[in-house]
């Protein structure tokens, strides 16, 4: 089984897919991402999927229970890139996907879980004050 | 080709991909029937135990598409309107996986026999 790796930038925690997802990566990533926010205290997750293929039932509930777990450990979830064929296929799917906040990118996702974790917080600490630099 | 573990669900993924590609269906009907392959092929590893994938090209006149067919000889479907129900799950899935599969292919055939076991066979057409 091939895991998902996990990046940290600043406060926010960054899980690109670029691997075809198995059932037990799925779970297992579940797993080393509550391990990873709970271990780094992360005010955010990232779940770049613009790599992804295809998401079915299963990995989109993989996204709604991400989304739970990281709330119970007060961090946001963005899910971002996701292709237009898969976003037509999911809907008539139907799966909804309510309650996972999505973008159009990294950066704007990047960009929402600033300002969700200010609203929180207060304003952020120079660390996490532009997780986008730390990339540059 | 077998389903008998996680690893095969994929496999059969990447070969209705295969398959879409070489009849040319669009990147929607490509990524909506190996979205309904991948529902199909897991219910036949968890609910019917593991069972058999076959997917094929085939033809209509001058049409062409792709065909997946899925057979376990698991405990089968009591009630086949409930399960093709949305939303209505036997406890371990969102309750999607067939009716969601129905929703993005051409045609979808459904055989079950309680105690026999349980046969879906779906096909996409190239437009």
């Amino acid at each position: 089984m091939e895991r998902v790796p996990i990046l940290k930038i600043g406060g926010v925690l960054l899980v690109s897919i670029q691997i075809d997802l198995q059932d037990q990566s799925v779970l297992a990533l579940q797993e080393d991402l509550a391990e990873k926010i709970s271990t780094t205290g992360a005010h955010g997750v990232v779940i770049d999927i613009s790599a992804v293929e295809i998401v079915d039932s299963f990995i989109g509930r993989m996204f709604a229970t991400i989304a739970s777990i990281s709330q119970l450990f007060d961090a946001d979830t963005v899910v971002v890139g996701m292709r237009p064929a898969v976003a037509i296929t999911l809907v008539e799917l139907g799966l909804t996907l309510g309650g996972v906040r999505t973008a159009l990118d990294l950066e704007r996702g990047m960009k929402i879980l600033r300002v969700l974790g200010e609203q929180r917080r207060g304003p952020s600490s120079d660390e996490d004050a532009d997780p986008l630099r730390a990339l540059l | 080709m077998p389903i008998t573990e996680d690893g095969d669900v994929v496999r059969v993924r990447q070969l209705a991909r295969n398959y879409a590609q070489q009849v040319a269906l669009s990147l929607v009907d490509q990524t909506k029937l190996v979205t309904a392959t991948s529902e199909l092929a897991r219910n036949t590893l968890i609910y019917g135990g593991g069972g058999v994938a076959h997917i094929e090209i085939v033809a209509d006149g001058r049409r062409r598409g792709v065909r997946a067919s899925f057979r376990d000889e698991g405990p089968g479907i009591p009630d086949v309107s409930l399960a093709l129900a949305d939303g209505w799950s036997s406890g371990k899935g969102l309750g999607l996986g067939l009716s969601g599969a129905r929703r993005l292919v051409d045609e979808f055939d459904l055989d079950t026999e309680v105690g026999r076991g349980t046969s879906v066979t779906v096909v996409k057409w190239k437009r």
